[in-house]
């Protein structure tokens, strides 16, 4: 199982929880997941959010999971 | 300095050659935004709202048409309607529609035969306002009776019961917050705020726009991102992205304020309405001043727990931040993600509002969020170092983050730098030198995260074995530079060989502008793959020269060779060796390389401030200052120093003078550079710098972004220095004369 991290600000729609583990082998997976349990999320994922896996950002939505990976997901944040 | 064990013994990487802009620059050469002129050409002005908050009853261009020489008015009216979400706000900020939101707002637009005419006709346009009550500062924005100046701009996030101008939300941490407060020996809180202030740049926005009645336009204009410019232009438009080709102009600086469009789309939509004629629009400083996005403003609780030894168990904050008159341009989410990042703390509690005000619409500048949030933590930081009597650096690198930490926005960090420019700070001989008296010293640590971005990059070899590189991502600080040495570098040829062009819309895939930090970083990393490619092909046609695999042949010092001995004895074949052939040997050669690349480094500094306080005027002097910062590796070491000295100017304008002063009416004052204060050449000394190399694994040469940190500590580490100095401690920017004179006399 993949262990995705959320924001505290969306707890909200997922029952309070703070992490969620879905199983995926892929981000893309692991997102098209967390909406399946979470529909609340859909929105906002859509509206586009930084991927962060192990540490690394991660922008490709296809690359692979490792199966322990850790996922936090962060608001987007570009600079100047 | 390098501090890894990285290849560092580079032929190009790391050196300094002369700045491929600085001939053009120096001798008036470089084409500009305002430069860009065309047969037939008309000029526009700009109808603003000289009211904080108005409804708009009506619009009377009449007189401004009847002048001669007049060509076009255009007001909301002739825009598209049915946009949303972010759309919606550029349109509405090119062109208002039932309201003014703020002094400055655009109303119309008029197209004449000279730019005196155009200015004239604007002043003919008769707009019947009814005012509003206005709301400019961010804490009298959320007071129980200030007035709700957009109704439904709340987003998700916003719990029940906020007031009506709060439109963003955002809470973040880990730990028991509680128990960490509770491990500590002192417990420390206060509030600091900090204006907003505007980028600065020299260079004004300008732009010219054709648009046909083809429904096919061009634009020439200054930006740090032309893609952005097509794609935003398009959408407040209603026209189609393919049929807008944008050419980006040399750029006098953007600092993340050329990130997206306040008049742009004018120029189109003037053309399209005078027959097809060029428009060009150039932006007055007042206009820069009161219409484009200066950073937001804050206001920040700030809570840290701290054992006697420097050890932090806790911190919370609450930021308050105002962007303007539209949603989502206040930074709240970077400077929760920045407030801690330098600090391994067990517990954290961030919140942050965005909250609207009648301001103009803001936008990014330098490592947007990141500067308040130092400025808040750094400085309690500070005061509880000074109360415990706890050197600064030594409880910087207590506390230090390092890799494998855990960051305080949750991922573990990978290979960052952050002990490694503390240690060299406190090694540096300016922590050493002894103050004199009404002196004092401060210091402050500040981080950046980085960004990747959609990045296109092309490269065609030349017949003469040079080569040319097409990027997408305008140069605000030595990008061409440092993608010259890197792909010179990667091909074996000297730099002079090598000519990096920014070039247009139509020329390569999308690009995200130079912001972020990822110029260098991103559009180099991909002209190293492109440059890989090209070698890859000629290595393919030496191979078929000589008849053998092309895994026999590697490539090294810009040719051609035989792998070994068992491939064959053959002379190299140098890179224009296989250009004079390339037309019979299978045709052009080059290579292309499209991504957006992950592996960003992040980049941590620490800054190191003396400063001398006149006590009967408050006035500061910045005597000695510097910047330790990591960049991965310095590609351009000159430029990167630029970098960090440029942060630095921009920090201590925001630190000591810069602010955006309001009238009781809501109207703008100081709408010039005279009385919008930046600093100039004489306000400072020669900015020290030490360039700390801690390789980022995610680069081919190491590149970690250096363009945005550097703004990050100095607003601190002066008000540090001035609390040494003084004995005074200022907890609201700018800390101006007669603001520090006034703290002095309170202190007694």
């Amino acid at each position: 199982m993949v262990a995705v991290n959320l924001w505290s600000s969306l707890a909200r729609f997922t029952d309070g929880a703070r992490v969620v583990e879905v199983q995926a082998a892929t981000i893309a997976e692991a997102l098209k997941a967390l909406v399946a349990l979470h529909p609340g999320l859909e929105p906002i994922l859509a509206g586009g959010v930084s991927v962060v896996v192990d540490g690394v950002v991660v922008p490709n939505r296809h690359a692979a999971l490792a199966p322990d990976a850790e996922i936090f997901l962060l608001q987007q944040m570009k600079g100047g | 300095m390098p501090k890894d064990d990285m290849k560092s013994g580079y032929r190009l990487v790391g050196t300094r050659p002369n700045r491929p802009d600085g001939l053009d620059k120096v001798t008036g050469r470089a084409r500009y935004g305002a430069d860009a002129n065309l047969p037939g050409m008309l000029w526009a002005a700009v109808v603003r709202s000289p009211h904080a908050h108005a409804r708009i009853i009506s619009i009377d261009a009449s007189k401004a048409l009847a002048l001669p020489g007049v060509k076009a008015v255009v007001t909301r009216a002739d825009l598209p309607t049915g946009l949303t979400g972010e759309n919606l706000n550029l349109q509405d900020n090119t062109l208002a529609g039932d309201k003014a939101l703020y002094d400055g707002h655009a109303v119309a637009a008029v197209a004449a035969t000279s730019r005196l005419l155009a200015e004239e006709a604007a002043r003919l346009v008769v707009v019947d306002y009814e005012v509003l009550p206005h709301v400019i500062d961010v804490d009298d924005a959320i007071k129980p009776d200030a007035p709700v100046i957009r109704e439904g701009m709340a987003d998700y996030s916003v719990p029940e019961g906020m007031h009506g101008n709060v439109v963003r939300y955002m809470e973040e941490g880990h730990g028991d917050i509680e128990a960490g407060f509770a491990a500590a020996d002192i417990v420390r809180e206060q509030t600091y705020r900090t204006e907003a202030t505007h980028q600065g740049y020299i260079e004004p926005h300008a732009c010219l726009g054709q648009m046909g009645e083809d429904g096919r336009g061009e634009m020439w204009v200054c930006t740090q991102g032309h893609w952005y410019i097509r794609r935003m232009c398009s959408a407040v438009l209603g026209i189609e992205a393919a049929n807008l080709r944008v050419t980006p102009s040399e750029i006098g600086g953007g600092f993340g304020g050329k990130t997206t469009i306040f008049m742009e789309p004018l120029t189109l939509a003037l053309s399209k309405k005078a027959g097809g004629k060029p428009v060009k629009l150039v932006m007055s400083r007042s206009e820069v001043l009161r219409a484009t996005g200066p950073t937001a403003s804050a206001s920040m609780d700030v809570k840290i727990g701290m054992k006697k030894d420097g050890t932090i168990t806790a911190g919370q904050v609450y930021f308050r931040m105002q962007g303007g008159a539209f949603p989502g341009m206040s930074p709240i989410s970077e400077a929760l993600q920045c407030a801690f990042a330098c600090y391994d703390i067990p517990a954290l509690k961030h919140e942050a509002v965005e909250v609207l005000a009648n301001r103009p619409k803001a936008a990014a500048y330098r490592a947007p969020g990141s500067p308040m949030a130092a400025f808040a933590v750094e400085s309690l930081v500070d005061e509880m170092c000074r109360e415990l009597g706890l050197d600064p650096i030594e409880t910087r690198l207590k506390n230090a983050v390092r890799e494998g930490s855990r960051s305080s926005f949750g991922p573990v960090y990978n290979q960052i730098g952050l002990v490694e420019t503390l240690e060299a700070t406190r090694a540096h001989p300016n922590y050493a030198i002894p103050l004199g008296p009404n002196q004092g010293r401060g210091v402050g640590a500040g981080f950046w995260m980085n960004h990747g971005g959609e990045t296109s990059v092309s490269l065609a070899i030349g017949e003469d074995g040079t080569a040319q590189v097409m990027v997408g991502t305008p140069d605000i600080g030595g990008s061409r530079a440092s993608i010259g040495l890197m792909t010179a570098e990667t091909l074996g040829i000297p730099y002079e060989n090598v000519r990096v062009n920014v070039v247009e819309t139509g020329a390569l895939g999308v690009n995200e502008p130079t912001h972020g930090s990822r110029a260098t970083f991103a559009s180099g990393k991909a002209a190293v793959e492109a440059a890989r490619q090209a070698i890859a092909e000629m290595c393919r046609r030496a191979a078929a020269e000589w008849g053998i695999d092309e895994d026999a042949v590697e490539w090294k010092d810009g040719a051609a060779h035989p792998a070994g001995p068992n491939a064959g004895k053959f002379p190299p074949l140098s890179i224009a060796d296989i250009g004079a052939t390339m037309g019979s040997t299978g045709g052009p050669i080059s290579g292309h390389h499209e991504s957006t690349p992950g592996g960003v480094g992040a980049s941590f500094g620490c800054h190191v401030v003396d400063v001398e306080v006149d006590p009967e005027t408050g006035r500061t002097t910045i005597l000695r200052y510097l910047v330790v910062q990591d960049a991965g590796r310095a590609i351009h070491p000159a430029y990167v120093e630029g970098q960090y000295q440029g942060g630095a100017a921009q920090g201590i304008g925001w630190a000591l003078n810069e602010a955006y002063i309001y009238g009781r009416d809501g109207r703008l004052q100081n709408t010039v550079f005279l009385d919008y204060r930046i600093p100039v050449a004489s306000d400072l000394p020669m900015i020290d710098t030490v360039i700390v190399e801690v390789p980022n694994p995610g680069h081919p040469y190491g590149v970690r972004g250096v363009g945005e940190t550097g703004i990050t500590p100095p607003l601190p580490a002066i008000a540090n220095a001035i609390h040494a100095a003084t004995g005074a401690r200022l907890r609201a920017l700018p800390m101006a004369p007669p603001k520090v004179l006034a703290a002095i006399k309170a202190k007694g």
